[in-house]
């Protein structure tokens, strides 16, 4: 599977380190949302790391973030973005803009097939990425490297003198990913990239995301979905977030077969799979909605909606509690005795 | 959820009809610009019967929907509606149809006139099904009963817009409103595939609720195979207008017949079998 | 809807635009109970006067007794009077004797009256005659002296009475304009049948927008109709207002007016008419937007929901959609005002307006001060502010449009 796959690659270089960021949107009467409240991990290379939550939970805004790239009305607010040794948190979005998206990060958004521009060839766009970062190179050069990448990554190089409107919605999804990694970015984040398209799409997009992968030319990806099975079989590690902050963290494997906090263990068994065992198999529901981010509670954000929790649950603030293989969960009962309650259920 | 839901799917074949439709066309445009997006389906729903229609988009799906709903005319075929074939061709007629077939749809935000109040909503559909003349205290009653039905607490929902509440309530807002008209038939279209996936276990459970209790037909229109695999007695595969494949859930998922209905399965990511990326072939599609 | 307000005020855009035309409707309120009367009263006898206070010469020599008068000696009120006395023309007169009598022109400047009359002075001779002069011109140039030895000389007035002397008024006598019983400002001048601008002026706007607001609620109501009418039933319906909006569409707009109004006559062409005429004549645009919004609410699942509900279509229309197109039909609302008004002004400046003898437009205003030749002869008071004016409506009307805009469709916002 895709996690023993993985495993030969990684060597241990972290790619991608985010300590304690924390980000926030600003609304048109001043307010503030504070949707990435002090995140911190590691991703190490040739590993991918996925994000799951439910909407609102603040994934999508850590995905903008990571780039280092704010603008209106999301502001950063404090912590550290370390690609590859290199510090790019604080540094004046015009820098960010030249010099780090698309060399050292690039973003793929959930909509990112309805970004291209449709009265221009897609050569044009990888022209425009590439001159961003060397204005000076040659129009054949950028051809045949853009051909070389169509060619490894299967699609087909008709494409490049072809216009969006001319391609299908997975083609169109492909095909902005491979323009946006054109430059060989050592981390990719991707925000639901394969969200708005049927499955056969959706698996051709995956498989050319770990093409990219395998042949070297991203060194690490932040994978971000709501759909879990699709989470499991991407990425190596999955994060679940809720209200801003990092719940629990694992391998794929632990983290669909071994939930520890209750948020995650709730978002583990409303999984449906066609496969055999479905039918039978008892569906979690999680009463409740998330907490307004714009006046976080004190105490554990998930609280309000725990079946497990106790009166102190909403006091005191939940440390991130280390645990086994680098594993990280942030519920204050203990690990035997959430162990206790689940198998109860 | 309920305990003793039966893994195998239930045989519906001697249940009497409920809603059947017969060589059921219907064709959009004319000359070169002519789409076929029903082509040629017959199939029968049961009473009590939980159906489920998988296709992808642009399969054709939601317009066979809107033709059941008698929202939309179909070009050709017939529909029956308990056995009769359905009129729908006067106001008054298709008054009548409507008190057999409700509906839910996918998005919730979009199901509710945002400048009505929630309970406006509820009331309506007392208003609408002969309740007119009942006393305040009885209509606070049945809507407070349908509310507690979905979990919601109706005092908390009086003088509240649709839009103070969030997707899955909405939702079940929705299911609270079909259990006030109790149709025969209740179509949900895709009502899961915009809520979160905490909130979607309590949406279906409902549906299933409504299907044990009040003995209503379930229609249900999704692109996600494994839930309508979850979920339903009996599914129907739709590729291109038509059925590719139906039977019995258990049967058409864990050993599906047609071309399609393998891919389809086979494409979706699982967490038990192995997702095959190698049988994917980049350079087509 | 509290909560749509306080968005809609939230916009500068709107605010600036709203205030503007809160000031103009303000003025067209009270400018009247202060200055009341009508509008087209005429004042003046003779034709475009001056902007300015004017005060009545017989009641400042008259009714102002010796003891209100004030001796003020002011050194450059001889300079000022002369300064003021010679016209441009006689400065041009006065330097081409110059040049005749073999001056040496350069350096002379216009503007300074001290020296140019001093050098006359020197210069001036009534005998001389060179070759090639006119006699005409030669009594031109003496009538000239004439005036200027009189402009410089005399020093007093005197008021007669029939026959009798009143009193004396000397260079140096001053009234306090405040003690004059009769002095009347008139801050925009009177028009060319003697009728005082600004208050002629406030009347039109009030008329003008009258007429706009009307055509406004005509349009907007038929367009509202013919929309919502051709979206929601669609088919043979749809077709058919279509083909009328299109035949609308295709021919220009404004020469549908004028023809429109060409075939009334004058005695039925009120302001009401003429509004009625426009508002009739601009409604496909708004019928084309509604419908095209009423599509794309037709097939909200709230629509078909209240379908399934059984109502009437009737209700679902007042109920389920006319809501949510609200906001819309009100820019709309206000942008066929602001066409209106144009359009009146339009017409009016072709003649095809109000009959002209009850009530002041700004178009009739415009179309007087063309008839009249206001533009050629100086008298900008008679058509510059009727343009600003109608202008600023326009103006107002658009910005809170804009503002509205931006409020209404996020996308817009910057």
């Amino acid at each position: 599977m895709a996690n023993e796959n993985m495993e030969k690659k990684s060597s241990g270089k972290v790619m991608l380190e985010v300590r304690n960021l924390k980000t926030k949107y600003v609304t048109r009467f001043g307010e503030s949302v504070y949707a990435v409240d002090g995140v911190s991990f590691k991703i190490e290379e040739g590993k991918s790391l996925g994000i799951a939550g439910e909407s609102g939970c603040g994934k999508s805004t850590l995905a903008l973030s990571l780039m280092g790239y704010y603008f209106p009305p999301l502001h950063y607010m404090s912590g550290d973005i370390i690609i590859d040794g290199k510090n790019i948190s604080g540094m004046d979005p015009d820098t960010v803009r030249k010099t780090i998206l698309g060399t050292e990060i690039a973003y793929i958004p959930q909509a990112a097939m309805n970004a291209l521009n449709p009265t221009q060839k897609i050569i044009r766009f990888i022209e425009d990425v590439v001159h961003a970062h060397d204005p000076k190179m040659d129009k054949k050069v950028i051809r045949e490297m853009a051909e070389k990448r169509f060619a490894e990554l299967g699609l087909p190089s008709k494409v490049l003198d072809q216009h969006a409107v001319e391609l299908s919605g997975g083609m169109k999804q492909r095909t902005v990913i491979a323009v946006s990694t054109i430059l060989n970015p050592k981390v990719l984040i991707a925000d639901e990239p394969s969200s708005a398209l049927d499955v056969t799409s959706q698996k051709m997009v995956i498989k050319m995301m770990r093409e990219l992968m395998d042949k070297g030319h991203i060194k690490a990806m932040v994978f971000i979905t709501h759909e879990l099975p699709l989470l499991y079989n991407v990425t190596d590690d999955i994060m679940v977030m809720y209200a801003g902050q990092i719940v629990e963290r694992g391998t794929a494997k632990e983290m669909v077969f071994d939930p520890t906090h209750p948020y995650s263990h709730g978002l583990m068994g409303s999984i449906l799979v066609p496969e055999e065992g479905t039918r039978g198999h008892k569906l979690t529901a999680i009463p409740g909605t998330p907490p307004n981010l714009k006046h976080p509670p004190a105490g554990c954000r998930f609280a309000d909606r725990c079946k497990y929790a106790k009166p102190e649950c909403k006091f005191y603030t939940v440390p991130e509690k280390e645990f086994g293989e680098n594993r990280m969960y942030r519920c204050l009962l203990g690990l035997d005795e959430l162990k206790e309650v689940y198998s109860h259920e | 959820m309920n305990e003793d839901r039966i893994v195998a799917s239930k045989d519906f074949t001697n249940a009497p009809l409920c809603l059947s439709g017969r060589h059921v066309t219907k064709v959009f445009g004319f000359g070169d610009k002519k789409t076929i997006a029903v082509n040629d389906v017959s199939f029968d729903f049961h009473e009590g019967e939980f159906v489920s229609i998988v296709g992808e988009s642009g399969s054709g799906k939601t317009t066979l929907s809107k033709i059941l709903l008698g929202l939309l005319n179909h070009t050709e075929g017939e529909i029956l509606f308990q056995g009769q074939p359905r009129d729908i061709s006067t106001g008054k007629k298709r008054n009548a149809y409507w008190k057999g077939i409700q509906a839910i749809f996918q998005d919730p935000f979009s199901s509710y006139n945002s400048f009505h109040k929630i309970d406006a909503v509820l009331l309506d559909c007392i208003n609408m099904r002969g309740g007119k003349n009942l006393p305040m205290e009885k209509k606070i009653e049945m809507m407070t009963e349908a509310c507690s039905f979905v979990n919601l607490k109706f005092a908390e929902l009086t003088n509240k817009y649709p839009f103070e509440l969030s997707g899955g309530q909405m939702q079940r807002l929705m299911i609270a409103r079909i259990f006030l008209l109790k149709p025969k038939i209740l179509l949900a279209d895709e009502p899961t595939s915009m809520v979160d996936a905490c909130s979607r276990a309590t949406i279906l459970d409902m549906l299933l609720q409504l299907r044990d209790e009040i003995g209503m037909t379930i229609i249900f229109i999704t692109h996600d195979i494994g839930l309508a695999y979850y979920i339903s007695d009996t599914v129907y595969i739709m590729e291109h207008g038509k059925f590719v494949e139906y039977g019995k859930a258990d049967e058409v998922i864990l050993n599906p017949k047609a071309a399609y209905t393998k891919r389809l399965i086979s494409d979706v990511p699982k967490i038990h079998e192995e997702w095959d990326l190698s049988t994917v072939d980049l350079a087509n599609g | 809807m509290k909560n749509t307000l306080r968005n809609i005020f939230h916009s500068g855009k709107f605010v600036a635009g709203f205030v503007i035309f809160v000031i103009l409707l303000v003025t067209i309120i009270v400018y009247p109970l202060i200055n009341p009367g009508s509008p087209l009263e005429q004042i003046g006898v003779g034709t475009f006067a001056k902007p300015g206070t004017y005060v009545s010469l017989y009641d400042a020599a008259k009714t102002s007794p010796d003891r209100e008068r004030e001796t003020l000696r002011l050194s450059d009120a001889d300079d000022k009077r002369l300064a003021k006395a010679l016209s441009d023309s006689d400065r041009v007169l006065m330097v081409e004797w110059l040049g005749l009598k073999g001056v040496d022109l350069e350096g002379i400047d216009y503007q300074d009256t001290e020296a140019l009359l001093e050098l006359w002075h020197e210069n001036y001779d009534s005998t001389f005659k060179p070759k090639g002069m006119t006699s005409a011109a030669q009594k031109k140039y003496k009538r000239l002296n004439d005036a200027l030895l009189d402009l410089q000389t005399g020093d007093n007035l005197t008021v007669m009475s029939e026959g009798e002397t009143l009193s004396t008024i000397k260079k140096t006598d001053y009234v306090n304009v405040g003690t004059v019983t009769n002095v009347k400002l008139l801050p925009l001048g009177t028009d060319n049948f003697g009728r005082d601008v600004l208050k002629e002026l406030v009347g039109a706007t009030k008329t003008s927008l009258g007429v706009g607001i009307v055509a406004g609620i005509v349009a907007t109501l038929l367009g509202l109709s013919m929309g919502l009418l051709s979206g929601y039933v669609g088919g043979i319906v749809d077709d058919f207002i279509m083909f009328i909006t299109n035949l609308f569409t295709v021919i220009p707009g404004f020469i549908l007016l004028i023809l429109i109004s060409y075939s009334i006559s004058q005695e039925y062409r009120g302001p009401a008419t003429v509004a009625a005429v426009i508002g009739f004549t601009s409604w496909p645009w708004t019928a084309r937007s509604v419908r095209s919004q009423v599509i794309s609410l037709r097939n909200r699942d709230h629509v078909n929901l209240s379908k399934l509900s059984g109502h009437s279509m009737l209700r679902i229309v007042v109920t389920d959609i006319l809501p949510y197109i609200a906001s819309y039909v009100v820019m709309a609302f206000i942008l066929q005002v602001s066409s209106g008004i144009l359009s009146e002004a339009q017409l009016s400046l072709l003649g095809l307006g109000p009959k002209t003898t009850t009530t002041p437009t700004l178009g009739l205003m415009m179309n007087w001060a063309m008839m009249y030749s206001a533009h050629t002869n100086g008298s900008w008071w008679a058509y510059f502010p009727v343009i600003l004016t109608i202008t600023l409506i326009s103006f107002s009307l658009n910005l809170m449009n804009t503002g509205l805009d931006q409020v209404f469709n996020p996308t817009l916002r910057d």
